[in-house]
């Protein structure tokens, strides 16, 4: 009558064993899938590289001997370019050097990497913590909270995000300084990852709603109300357990995302100024020199490149491996 | 109330609004899936509900279980008005009376292994002990015929016969005295489906529970009921024991349902043959005045349209909504002459 294979093997003593196999929940089996995807396994690998480097750019830094802020006047030309090829890379400066200052490449992509994926996280929690909040409390109770954050969903969304941020970049800066957040790079990042929150929160909780409102109509969850089920008990261990999957594929998306967005700012001038070392500062600055000395472009590019890259990889084998029919349904 | 009685429906009544009238939308009209239905239950019986798709049995069940707020009317567990309690009185009544759902695949949460799902009433109403949770887990598979060892497993892992039997554990585990399963088997194969109804029987008889039974499969309750009571749009139209309502149908509607059963032999169909019902279901925000039948009944009247008849005893004792209930008897798949 069971639908799994017992089988019956001798442990050697001539006494027969008989050996069931386990069953696996469905996280073992969508964890199982993933790991046959070799190539998501690399970019896992990837992104582990970047946040130890990350974590570690310190120690990373004067282990090397480099600094990122540190101008190094030699190894410049008289022109203020680097006083060599690809950038005057050399033994004692890896990735070489930022023309105009002479500062370390490698140390300040190290930095970099700090910036971006503190950003990213940071927005990516905030923003899918938000977002499932809404999303559950709109989808299970429906009626005037549900239109309520609807509305606000949808005000969110006809704003043009873009447009908001770059404008109140001042003033929101200059408002966060006066409470306290220490002045400069600390209160734009602090501006930078509060506001793609406010913006960013709206596509998590669509999507949590719609999920929400699928599963409520669900008989295990009628089932468990008609034992007395109180909410707390039906969102908790009813529905949650079947949410996490489709916010995991979000979570792994947009991470890229806000990555992305927080180099473009910075990029624009809008969000880390120099001497702070961010990926998008040394996009923006390379620009002037692109001519001269590509390569100063094309490090931090391929830096940044890779890192979405590999996020986004990942994102899809995580869909993937939770959703391999490639229906929708089989999300939950 | 008599202890014989386990549950007792008082003109339950459910209306959903719906449509939409104005600019902000309100509901005009109404879906009356449940328009004033009464039965008893008596102890340790089965009372099948039959009726087509889309007449309200599913409703009702969900409204007797007061898992839907009934619109009116009262449902009385053991002498005990459900509709009136609430809060940890209500709590505590649901211990009473639990449900069996209908489609294996979605009563059952995917994310739980068949040990949380079966204990979860218990976990719910914080009966739950943990070192005896297993053992109590254990327990209910065993009495429903599943290896208790699988108490691990995944729902994805079951057949949907093993399914509705983790579901019918998961209703056994607060000890219930009123089941009321809504067409347990209509999801399942024919041959599983029976070995379902031979378990539920044995259940009943073992643990003395009294049970409702949702079908639209008139030959699966038929093996399964003590009482019937047929369903039209909202409305039972007969009601009575089992042997009497199979054999001696008073309702036209009833005598219809029987007469679709189908038999093994078709050439053994006697008399007029299979009566075909003309026409479709009528709309329920709209029901036919006076009795809801007449649009599709062979001998309704003028009187049928003007005054509803009332579900009550006729001249032979069956209790039968009918202004021209049926005289002669009938058995199953034959028409009579």
């Amino acid at each position: 009558m069971t639908s799994t294979i017992d089988s019956v093997r001798d442990d050697g003593t001539g006494v027969p064993v008989t050996a069931s196999i386990v069953g696996k929940s469905p996280r073992e089996l969508a964890w199982n899938r993933f790991r046959k995807d070799k190539f998501a396994l690399f970019a896992v690998g990837v992104i582990a590289f970047y946040i130890f480097v990350a974590l570690f750019a310190p120690i990373i830094c004067s282990a090397l001997g480099i600094s990122p802020t540190r101008l190094d006047g030699q190894a410049l030309n008289d022109y203020g370019l680097p006083d060599g090829p690809f950038g005057n890379i050399s033994t004692s400066h890896l990735l070489g050097v930022e023309p105009g200052t002479g500062r370390d490449i490698l140390a300040r992509l190290l930095y970099g990497a700090r910036v971006s994926l503190m950003v990213g996280f940071i927005a990516t929690f905030l923003t899918t913590t938000i977002g499932v909040v809404l999303g559950v409390v709109a989808g299970y109770k429906r009626g005037k909270i549900d239109a309520v954050i609807g509305r606000m969903t949808d005000l969110t969304l006809a704003f043009p995000s873009f447009l908001l941020i770059i404008a109140l970049t001042r003033p929101f800066t200059q408002r966060l300084e006066s409470i306290g957040v220490p002045e400069g790079n600390p209160a734009r990042l602090t501006y930078i990852v509060l506001v793609l929150s406010l913006f960013g929160w709206v596509y998590v909780a669509r999507v949590v709603r719609g999920q929400t409102l699928s599963l409520r109509e669900r008989e295990f969850v009628e089932a468990a109300r008609s034992c007395g089920a109180g909410n707390s008990h039906i969102i908790f261990k009813e529905l949650l357990p079947n949410l996490w999957a489709p916010v995991i594929v979000i979570v792994s998306l947009s991470l890229p995302g806000y990555v992305s967005t927080e180099a473009t700012l910075s990029f624009l001038g809008l969000g880390m100024i120099a001497p702070a070392a961010s990926w998008g500062v040394m996009l923006g600055d390379s620009v002037k020199y692109y001519r001269a000395d590509p390569t100063y472009l094309f490090i931090p590019g391929i830096a940044l490149i890779v890192l979405v890259l590999a996020f986004n990889i990942v994102g899809d084998a995580v869909r993937d491996a939770l959703d391999p029919k490639g229906d929708r349904q089989n999300l939950l | 109330m008599s202890s014989e009685i386990a549950l007792q429906a008082v003109d339950l009544v459910k209306h959903f609004p719906t449509g939409s009238k104005g600019i902000l939308g309100r509901p005009d009209k109404n879906v009356r899936a449940v328009d004033g239905v009464s039965f008893t239950l008596r102890k340790g019986k089965t009372l099948g509900i039959v009726g087509e798709s889309g007449c309200g049995k599913s409703t009702l069940a969900r409204v007797v279980t007061r898992l839907i707020e009934p619109t009116s009317g009262n449902v009385l567990l053991d002498g005990v008005d459900i509709t009136k309690t609430s809060g940890k009185d209500l709590r505590r009544l649901r211990r009473q009376m639990q449900m069996i759902f209908q489609d294996p695949v979605s009563s059952l949460n995917p994310r739980h292994s068949v040990g949380q799902i079966i204990e979860m009433p218990l976990r719910v109403q914080g009966l739950l002990d943990e070192a005896d949770s297993i053992k109590r887990v254990k327990e209910l598979m065993q009495l429903v015929g599943l290896n208790p060892e699988h108490f691990n497993r995944y729902p994805h892992e079951f057949s949907g016969g093993q399914r509705q039997r983790i579901g019918i554990a998961r209703s056994l585990a607060l000890n219930p005295t009123v089941i009321i399963a809504d067409e347990p088997v209509s999801a399942l194969d024919v041959s599983v489906q029976a070995q379902i109804l031979n378990l539920l029987e044995r259940l009943q008889s073992d643990l003395g529970l009294s049970m409702i039974f949702i079908a639209h499969d008139l030959s699966v309750v038929r093996h399964i009921a003590d009482d019937v009571a047929v369903m039209y749009l909202g409305k039972i139209v007969e009601i009575g024991p089992a042997q009497d309502v199979y054999s001696r149908p008073a309702h036209p509607y009833t005598k219809a349902l029987l007469s679709a059963v189908p038999i093994h032999d078709p050439s053994e169909r006697g008399g007029t043959g299979r009566i075909r019902l003309v026409g479709d279901v009528p709309s329920p925000i709209d029901p036919p005045s006076g009795c809801r039948f007449r649009t599709r009944c062979w001998k309704a009247t003028d009187l049928c349209g003007a005054i509803e008849p009332p579900l009550q005893a006729d001249a032979s004792g069956r209790i039968v909504a009918c202004h021209f209930p049926e005289e002669t008897p009938v058995t199953i798949g034959k028409s009579p002459e």
